[in-house]
């Protein structure tokens, strides 16, 4: 080629600019589990947030039709695995509510202590995991040693660190030992502030934790109401609504604690909700203990509660209702509710059919995670990258609930 | 009603909500039931927009918390969609419900609540319950090329399909279900609670004939007809004769 060619800069001719995307996860560790987010880029800033759900389902809601009602229960536990008891808990009072089934008192004080328990137990994950994925390490650490402390709490009821099952339709499976409460009772007097204190004095006025969580993904109440937003995310809003204290269940009613409310509806507020969550979960700790009455802790009902192992040993009459309850199972009669209570991520409701027999028609899971995901296009919209991550820990997800 | 024992979470009164929401909705209302504490009210599929809207702009029903599909496959339409609203400000929770068949769309509500959108996606992923309106109507808990309603309850538990990553191809493969042994379901429901099935050993009930009459039916009126033996006969007649002696 001869003459001159016009020199041109590297730059002209490339005027069209187009938007990229990437994926995010579905192996990503701050996805909190197996996310797959679409993302459509304009340089560092997002435009378009596609989420991908449903890595994890795993037809939890088809298998509960397959088994008698106490046989779906573990399931329960499987769902949110980070709080596994406030899964339980809904699922519980929804089968009482079709049986019109009472709970002896003692019951629902351990029920309610310990749904407590696992509030703190699931916030302190999250927030850990949340301080680590804006860039902080020391305190997941510090907050995991106290959730070993909750998880040995619960192996101390239960027999099992995470997944109890240890909530049962008429009440809990059994009763807890007098020195595990006073250890409940010292520790939230003593190493849970403690600790909790100091790991928050590193975070809370933390110049890094602010700017990476303060005005973003801020989110006008009308908008928490439109997009069903429930738990610490729509009181962050500054909408003052807890299930434990407008719609009580179990003893919640005499129970004295505030709902901590945000002023900012960002990232920041959701954070600082949690934390005042965990002081005011341990108030309710300290209540129960104190008030809770001696007596049986699950109905004696025997057509729906197994009678224990040492009346089996003696009576011939709880020996066939032993075998009865668990070969068949009770029957429930046919109807449907919804209950719904406050799990530590927001409204976590069972909407259970019932046929009249021994199984669960039909079991409709109302996890709190996936009405927040879906959300999550609009809250990224024109923040930059790394704030997703930021959002997502805020929000709180789990995927073993959010896809069931 | 009966008293309410347990100790699930407590609302506000359903006092007269049943009555003033069936008047406010008119024709709309299909049916409306009152049970276990709950409020249903079942209203025509093509209205449930309207009704809906109804519900949150004049009655305070904010929140959509919930869309749930359900399966009745004895019904001619046989899906139930069912719509859970709670209203924040009167502290109140009521059930709507619509029906719906395989072929019959159910108006969107995504143009109420953004929420429905995941929501009605997950119906029409797990039920293949149409929402007409709904502009992203894509599976979203199922695999990707994922076939069939897997929460149908003509849709086998264990599924059709299964994946596992094969070595020799270096991905993951997919193959229909091979079960080493076969799905066990057990009925625990009592024969006497109308079992409609034919108990082991009775199917023999019809085939054996019925016994040839006899002319003489054996009894055992007195103490010679039991068959024992002189020697017990006497011992058997003595001994009621104690007896008749020591009734007198």
């Amino acid at each position: 080629m001869s003459g001159l060619v016009q020199e041109t800069s590297p730059t002209t001719g490339d005027e069209e600019i187009t938007n990229y995307t990437i994926n995010f996860g579905p192996q990503h560790p701050a996805a909190h589990g197996v996310l797959r987010m679409v993302m459509e880029l304009d340089g560092e800033i997002i435009e378009r947030i596609d989420p991908h759900v449903g890595l994890l389902h795993r037809g939890t809601e088809k298998l509960i039709e397959y088994k008698t009602y106490l046989q779906a229960l573990p399931y329960f536990d499987r769902l949110d695995y980070c709080s596994p008891l406030g899964m339980e808990h809904s699922y519980v009072l929804a089968i009482e509510k079709l049986l019109n089934l009472e709970v002896p008192e003692r019951g629902q004080y351990l029920r309610v202590l310990f749904a407590e328990l696992t509030r703190i137990c699931n916030h302190l994950l999250n927030m850990g995991s949340h301080v680590m994925d804006v860039g902080a390490m020391t305190p997941n650490l510090w907050m995991f040693e106290l959730r070993e402390d909750c998880l040995n709490f619960f192996e101390r009821a239960s027999g099992a660190r995470m997944h109890s099952a240890w909530f049962r339709p008429g009440g809990v499976h059994q009763d807890v030992p007098l020195k595990l409460l006073t250890d409940i009772a010292d520790w939230c007097d003593g190493r849970l502030p403690e600790l909790f204190g100091d790991a928050m004095s590193l975070v809370t006025d933390n110049r890094i934790f602010k700017q990476r969580n303060v005005d973003i993904a801020v989110v006008s109440q009308e908008d928490a109401i439109a997009w069903g937003f429930s738990g610490p995310m729509i009181r962050a809003a500054g909408i003052p609504w807890d299930i434990r204290k407008s719609q009580p269940y179990d003893v919640y009613d005499r129970m004295e604690f505030d709902i901590p409310v945000g002023t900012n509806s960002d990232c920041y507020d959701r954070f600082m909700v949690r934390m005042q969550e965990v002081y005011q979960s341990a108030r309710i700790i300290k209540q129960c203990i104190e008030q809770m009455p001696e007596g049986p802790v699950a109905s004696t009902d025997r057509k729906i509660v197994p009678p224990k192992r040492g009346e089996m040993k003696q009576s011939m009459e709880a020996l066939i209702h032993h075998f009865k309850l668990y070969t068949e199972g009770f029957h429930v009669p046919a109807g449907e509710v919804y209950v719904a209570t406050e799990s530590p991520k927001g409204e976590f409701g069972v909407y259970l059919v019932s046929d009249g027999s021994n199984k669960p028609y039909r079991c409709k899971i109302r996890p709190t995670a996936f009405s927040h995901l879906q959300a999550m296009d609009f809250m990224c919209k024109g923040h930059m990258l790394p704030d997703a991550t930021a959002i997502l820990g805020a929000i709180d997800v789990v995927f073993g609930e959010c896809d069931r | 009603m009966a008293a309410v024992l347990h100790s699930a979470p407590r609302i506000a009164s359903n006092e007269g909500v049943l009555d003033t929401l069936t008047a406010a909705l008119g024709d709309k209302v299909v049916a409306a039931k009152e049970e276990h504490g709950e409020i249903v009210i079942t209203v025509a599929r093509g209205e449930i927009e309207n009704a809906l809207r109804a519900l949150r702009d004049e009655h305070a029903y904010q929140q959509l918390m919930e869309i749930a599909g359900a399966d009745y496959p004895d019904r001619a339409e046989r899906f139930e969609v069912v719509y859970m609203l709670l209203s924040l400000t009167k502290n109140h929770r009521i059930i709507v419900k619509v029906q719906a068949a395989e072929d019959t769309p159910v108006p969107t509500v995504t143009t109420l609540w953004p929420v429905a959108g995941w929501l009605e996606r997950e119906v029409f992923d797990m039920y293949g319950v149409l929402f007409e309106g709904n502009t992203d109507l894509r599976r979203i808990l199922t695999d990707y090329g994922f076939e069939g309603h897997p929460f149908r309850k003509d849709f086998p538990l264990t599924g059709y399909q299964e994946l596992r990553y094969s070595e020799e191809e270096g991905r993951v493969v997919y193959e229909p279900v091979e079960l080493a042994q076969d799905f066990r379901s057990f009925d625990f429901m009592s024969p006497w609670e109308g079992a409609e099935y034919i108990l082991p050993g009775d199917e023999k009930a019809s085939e054996t004939p019925a016994p040839p009459p006899v002319d003489k039916p054996k009894t055992t009126e007195n103490a010679k007809d039991t068959g024992a033996g002189a020697k017990t006969d006497a011992k058997a007649a003595k001994e009621s004769d104690d007896k008749k002696e020591e009734g007198k």
